[in-house]
């Protein structure tokens, strides 16, 4: 595996003497050249489980449990300076908020060149590097010498993470929500950017995204959370097409389009839990249709079944318990 | 344009709007952006009708004039075919009520240090709506209306711990404070888990019968817009490109945009890849 994240867990101070997690039982893997797509509602813990494949979670989070591998290398014991060379060079990030990571009164086509020289470029190449990576993700390099973030559209901006994060050369390209704040047609085009950049760079994806559409188009294998840890682990169309986890088969009934105009819209009841309201069976039993005893007493394991796919539900035969 | 039929509440003719455009990309020279160019359309009693269109077509400025929130520069809007008048109270500050608009960051339109209780309230006192001996009793009633807690102990909450779908239904409950004709849903459900966003859908849809408002829905997801809205409407670069039936809109589209908006939905459908080996689409 190229990265590996097992029963991670990250807590936050609550109180002077408390931490209470808000990631507790998050895995997640990412092989060569595979593009994963990691599913979940806001809060779920999706980004800081990308976070931490880096050991980037934001202060005064800490990592608390489970083991964190990228590139063979032990990230939760590595020293600084071996984390410094994965950041960029094996694990590249693109941040949703497009106008925030930009420096608004920097040309962009300059901040794909500071991103280039951070990653050790020579003074020399960076031009002729910044030329190609911006062709790359389909952006005029002569006038992105120009144009300001705020003169760009949402997309274009996207555009422009994605070229400072392949300035690196990574391995595996983290895009957080890339296309959250875009329209559908701006959409497409970055979902068919990161395609077409899988393809001819063989770099590999991590597309973390509550769009189950972006999701479907995009990527191999589908890892989901719920609630602070991996519910469900899967090949895209295998789980899509038939989910093991209740919530995964909520979530497709409640697209739009299963069902017919005139129809109730399909929702979970209830809402995601706050981590403070986590109780000691399935995080998902409240809200649960075919919830039973076990599931309020007990919380339920992640255990691998059968065709490259893994649960956590005790509707499984091969269900266990977990201590955690 | 629409006629004047009596089930018609609210109507846009010829609006224009434009903003000041100056910068690099004008060359400095001062210029006019027309964000909303010659719009006209109009709403049925109970009716709800679907805006698509890009970021930057003039969705969201469109909504404004609707709603008298900002001045068009040229055409005007009509309520039961008389102008809506401008903010405040009154005779036209009552027609302007009749229109109200709920935006998709509930969290940014409703104040953190307003308690739920008077959030509501303050509609029914500015409007002078209810008697203040029954306002209390009428904040309940609404916020039950949206499927929230209507006791004492919830109204003298703040909005901060509600999750992002109760902060829907709050504001929903306050724009209903309003008694209105019309409500305007700039992208409702954009910012909501999906699996929290049919219980306001369907939150949405009760109104709509129950009350008979009008509902202008303005969304990205055109899947959405296809199963909630009998018609829909397309804008492109601020001008209103299409409109018809969802069926023969989403069918048999004409305009070149439409065809666009159509096409870059249906890549990405959740059925196409469930029924279909893992594969990558090449870039359209």
């Amino acid at each position: 595996m190229l990265a590996e994240v097992s029963n991670l867990a990250v807590a936050f101070p609550e109180g002077p003497w408390s931490w209470r997690r808000v990631v507790d039982g998050a895995s997640l893997s990412v092989a060569p050249g595979e593009a994963v797509g990691l599913v979940g509602e806001s809060g779920s813990g999706k980004t800081l489980t990308a976070l931490a494949l880096l050991r980037l979670v934001p202060e005064p989070g800490r990592i608390v449990g489970g083991s964190v591998r990228v590139d063979g290398v032990d990230v939760l014991a590595a020293e600084e300076a071996v984390l410094v060379r994965l950041r960029g060079a094996t694990v590249g990030h693109v941040f949703q908020e497009t106008a925030l990571a930009l420096n608004p009164v920097r040309p962009v086509a300059a901040q794909v060149g500071e991103a280039a020289r951070l990653h050790g470029h020579a003074t020399s190449a960076i031009e002729r590097l910044v030329d190609e990576l911006l062709g790359a993700v389909g952006l005029d390099a002569s006038s992105m010498r120009r144009a300001f973030p705020h003169q760009l559209s949402g997309g274009q901006r996207q555009r422009v993470l994605i070229a400072a994060a392949l300035s690196g050369s990574p391995a595996l390209l983290v895009a957080d929500e890339p296309t959250a704040a875009l329209d559908a047609v701006a959409r497409d085009e970055i979902l068919g950017l990161l395609d077409r950049l899988r393809r001819e760079r063989g770099v590999a994806l991590l597309l973390i995204s509550h769009d189950l559409g972006a999701v479907a188009r995009s990527t191999e294998r589908i890892t989901v959370m719920y609630a602070g840890e991996t519910v469900e682990v899967g090949p895209t169309s295998a789980l899509l097409a038939a989910p093991l986890h209740p919530y995964g088969a909520g979530l497709l009934a409640s697209l739009p389009t299963t069902g017919a105009p005139g129809e109730p819209w399909h929702a979970i009841p209830g809402r995601p839990p706050r981590p403070n309201e986590w109780g000691r069976g399935c995080r998902f039993a409240p809200r649960c249709p075919r919830v039973f005893d076990r599931c309020r007493n007990a919380r339920p394991a992640l255990v691998t079944v059968d065709g490259g796919r893994a649960v956590r539900c005790f509707l499984h035969a091969a269900a266990a318990e977990t201590d955690g | 344009m629409a006629s004047a039929a009596p089930s018609v509440v609210l109507e846009a003719r010829s609006l224009v709007r434009e903003y000041p455009a100056r910068g690099r990309l004008t060359g400095g020279r001062a210029a006019t952006v027309r964000a909303v160019d010659d719009v006209s359309l109009h709403l049925d009693r109970g009716e709800m009708v679907g805006l698509l269109g890009r970021s930057g077509a003039g969705k969201s400025t469109l909504a404004r004039l609707l709603a008298g929130l900002e001045p068009a520069d040229r055409g005007e809007v009509l309520l039961h075919g008389r102008p809506l008048g401008a903010a405040g109270v009154g005779p036209r500050g009552a027609r302007r009520r009749a229109v109200q608009v709920v935006f998709q960051d509930p969290g940014a339109a409703l104040d953190p240090r307003q308690s739920i209780g008077s959030i509501v309230a303050e509609p029914l006192v500015v409007h002078r709506l209810v008697p203040a001996a029954q306002r209390s009793g009428a904040v309940a009633a609404l916020l039950e209306e949206v499927g929230l807690p209507g006791d004492p102990a919830f109204l003298a909450g703040r909005p901060g711990r509600l999750s992002g779908g109760e902060k829907q239904r709050l504001a929903l409950a306050r724009a209903l404070a309003c008694e209105p004709e019309v409500l305007i849903l700039d992208e409702p459900v954009a910012s909501l888990d999906a699996s929290v966003r049919g219980q306001v859908l369907n939150l949405l849809e009760a109104l709509r019968g129950r009350r008979q408002v009008a509902m202008l829905l303005i969304a990205h997801d055109l899947a959405l817009l296809g199963r909630a809205c009998a018609r829909l409407a397309v804008m492109a670069a601020g001008r209103l490109v299409e409109e018809g039936a969802t069926g023969t809109v989403l069918n048999t589209p004409r305009h070149p945009e439409t065809i666009r908006l159509i096409g870059a939905a249906g890549t990405g459908s959740v059925e196409t890849k469930a029924r279909e080996i893992p594969y990558l689409r090449p870039e359209g």
